[in-house]
């Protein structure tokens, strides 16, 4: 049933690669109008293109993490044209690229994402030579390498889905090609959150989630596709279950994991299961739950309420996931070249300081380095005691001086990895098996 | 010809709003689907996997002991609360004030009047800290929230006045000598409760239950939030399938809940003709 569908996709999509090609060939003429706007922009001078370019409104939409007011308004400002953001959730921004590709413009999708919908056709891939700070681009967005001696993890690894091998390949290139099918801009470590304080020892394995020392007091995210991986790690480090890979493990593999897990549920392990944000927030401040997954400024949240809560490196390894920004297949013309300006302008380090002063990384680290303190690189990328208060780029305090950032630094973190968030070819089994240990 | 065009409108909102979407939702149920796209077609699947499903059972079994239980404690308290409101209280403005005082919490959205529970319910909440402060118990009470316990507290909650109002309205139409008539006749308060009072007060019980029990059947915000995402039922199960873009198969899901519903209901119908009693 899934092959009769793609095959249908296929077809629509031939239909509009004559339309793509034209695309092309007016962005080529419009190169050098770009390269002139650029300097107008930088030299000051009110160009034709410039003014042009302000009635220009990109329509991006994408998850809760990166889509904060304050970018738009940057946009507006260092930019000159408008940006309209629209918050969804992981699973309709895929139904949304797939279902409606003239709803928008840039899509600001996960790599596991762009696994399932780039098939479809709809977004076209970036022209690597035209993105100025390609060269500053962490290894992972490359070929997968943090540094040349690191090891790829398991799962969907962005390089691996990174990739086209032409403007209008439906495939992902093997190795670095000139075709970005997401400009990287957001990726994280994720790991277990922990309140030291109630817990009162050391944690140092994903296997401490099902300890029935926590009996009633862990939790765990119920949003399938992520939470079967941590169900994994877990699985894992306790030794019941050995992976070929966590990131496209095999239905017995799924069986056994949910099988550990649905006891675990029956034996009272769980406080309750966390779908938002918030819900996690709320669960780990108020003591009703001392370990559980957790997302990176979940924990700063929680510790801004004045509750100490770790973000605890443990022995196996991060979850990891990373997102970027994919251009629609409608694009051409003057919004194309802006969507261009656009996504050069996020990566050259306004933005990238603003994720990674929340915790996130940038794909691009070192440009965001300009956009911070050197107390504010020394913390957040360095993983150096801070010299001052720490404070968010919304205003709240999160750590005093003298604090170091779980995991420490940008290196130690994102050198862990263990796996990356995934989509398996037992998808629809995985969900369904997810489904019944919720219900359980 | 004037009569037919008077409900015209009525009836083009009723088609558009209501009649209109449950067609459209039994047509989908028998839809395929992929991970991104609704397949039109004629397929059985979903229904197929969902009566194969063990997890079903498990989830309508789960559903109807939430609904039987609501249902029992909100006629219990409803029944208690229309019945003070009508005999006990005399004065026709006290009644009223009383009654507005009743729908007070209404005039915030339900999400509220439930979250609300959860510092009162939770570990360190207010529940458990009383308790633990006044020597009652040595450690707190887990099964107060993220339970089937928090989960029937907040239908309680939620719902009662649904069973209030229609149980007021009908008991204040109960002509006062009917209840003379049964003193007079040597019954005591008891005996006229269960024998002249209640069973007239039958069809505002069946309009309030057909509340509760709709309303029961086919929530998941509640059950989500007060069982701390661990209680299924099937309006869970309907919503988790909808998040996953599986329109189809929530879709199915759907009309076998109003299916099951609508059952209940008829049932309900036997005993009382609410039209007449209207």
């Amino acid at each position: 049933m899934k092959e009769k569908d793609i095959s249908t996709d296929l077809s629509k999509d031939t239909q509009n690669e004559s339309e793509t090609d034209q695309g092309r060939r007016k962005f080529l003429k419009t190169t050098a109008a770009v390269a002139t706007g650029a300097a107008a922009m930088t030299g000051g001078f009110p160009m034709i293109w410039a003014q042009n370019i302000k009635n220009v409104t990109l329509r991006q939409f994408g998850t809760g993490v990166s889509n904060i007011n304050a970018i738009p308004e940057q946009v507006k400002k260092d930019l000159g044209f408008n940006l309209e953001m629209t918050a969804l959730d992981t699973d309709t921004t895929a139904q949304r690229v797939v279902t409606q590709p003239k709803s928008f413009d840039i899509a600001d999708i996960e790599y596991f994402t762009v696994k399932k919908v780039w098939g479809a056709g709809n977004l076209q891939p970036f022209d690597v030579s035209r993105l100025k700070n390609y060269d500053k681009i962490v290894g992972i967005f490359k070929n997968g390498k943090l540094t040349p001696s690191s090891n790829i993890a398991q799962g969907t690894a962005p390089h691996t889905v990174g990739f086209a091998e032409s403007p209008t390949s439906k495939a992902f290139a093997t190795e670095e090609t000139n075709w970005y099918t997401l400009v990287p801009t957001i990726y994280n470590a994720d790991t277990l959150g922990i309140r030291p304080d109630l817990i009162k020892r050391p944690i140092g394995s994903w296997s401490e989630l099902l300890n029935s020392e926590f009996k009633g007091k862990a939790s765990i995210l119920n949003i399938s596709s992520i939470g079967i991986m941590d169900a994994a790690m877990v699985c894992e480090a306790m030794g019941a279950v050995q992976y070929g890979d966590k990131g496209n493990m095999t239905k017995e593999e799924i069986d056994k994991t949910m099988a550990i897990f649905t006891e675990a549920k029956k034996d009272g392990q769980f406080r309750a299961f966390w779908k938002t944000f918030d819900e996690s927030v709320n669960l780990m401040a108020s003591g009703e739950v001392v370990i559980q997954s957790m997302w990176s400024p979940a924990i700063t949240k929680v510790r801004s309420m004045g509750m100490p809560c770790i973000y605890q490196p443990l022995k196996e390894g991060y979850r990891s996931w990373g997102g970027g920004l994919g251009l629609s297949r409608n694009l051409s013309g003057l919004e194309l070249d802006a969507a261009y300006e656009y996504i050069n302008w996020y990566l050259s380090g306004w933005v990238g300081g603003l994720l990674m002063r929340q915790g996130y990384y940038s794909a691009a680290p070192e440009t965001s380095k300009l956009f911070m303190s050197d107390d504010e690189w020394g913390y957040w990328f360095e993983g150096k005691p801070a010299q001052s208060d720490i404070i968010d780029p919304f205003g709240s305090k999160l750590e005093s001086a003298g604090a170091v950032r779980d995991g420490g630094s940008f290196y130690e973190r994102m050198g862990s990895v263990a796996c990356w968030n995934s989509v398996m070819d037992e998808n629809r089994y995985m969900v369904r098996k997810w489904n019944e240990f919720i219900a359980s | 010809m004037t009569r037919y065009l008077q409900i015209t409108p009525l009836l083009l909102v009723l088609i558009l709003f209501f009649i209109g979407p449950i067609i459209v939702i039994g047509v989908v149920s028998f839809w395929d689907y992929n991970a991104f796209s609704l397949i039109p077609d004629f397929v059985l699947t979903n229904y197929e996997e969902l009566f194969s499903s063990g997890v079903t059972y498990t989830i309508y079994l789960k559903t109807l002991k939430f609904t039987l239980v609501t249902w029992l404690v909100t006629f219990l308290v409803g029944f208690t609360v229309a019945y003070f409101l009508a005999f006990h209280v005399q004065s026709l403005t006290w009644q009223m004030a009383l009654f507005l005082i009743c729908t007070i919490p209404f005039l915030t959205s339900n999400i509220i009047r439930m979250i609300a529970w959860i510092p009162v319910l939770g570990r360190h909440g207010l529940v458990n800290e009383t308790l633990l402060g006044m020597g009652l118990i040595d450690k707190p009470l887990e099964w107060l929230l993220y339970s089937d316990f928090a989960v029937v507290l907040a239908f309680v909650h939620l719902y009662t006045l649904f069973m209030v109002v229609p149980i007021f309205n009908t008991m204040m139409r109960i002509d006062k000598s009917i209840i003379e008539a049964a003193y007079d006749a040597g019954a005591n308060g008891w005996q006229t409760l269960i024998y002249v009072v209640l069973p007239l007060c039958k069809s505002g019980i069946a309009i309030g239950s057909i509340f509760v029990i709709t309303l029961v059947m086919g929530d998941f915000v509640t059950i989500q939030t007060m069982s701390g995402g661990q209680s299924a039922s099937v309006g869970v199960a309907m919503n988790n399938k909808r998040a996953l873009l599986q329109y189809p198969a929530a879709a199915a899901d759907a009309v076998v809940l109003l299916i099951t519903v609508l059952i209940i209901v008829a049932v309900l119908m036997r005993f009382v003709n609410i039209r007449k009693e209207l």
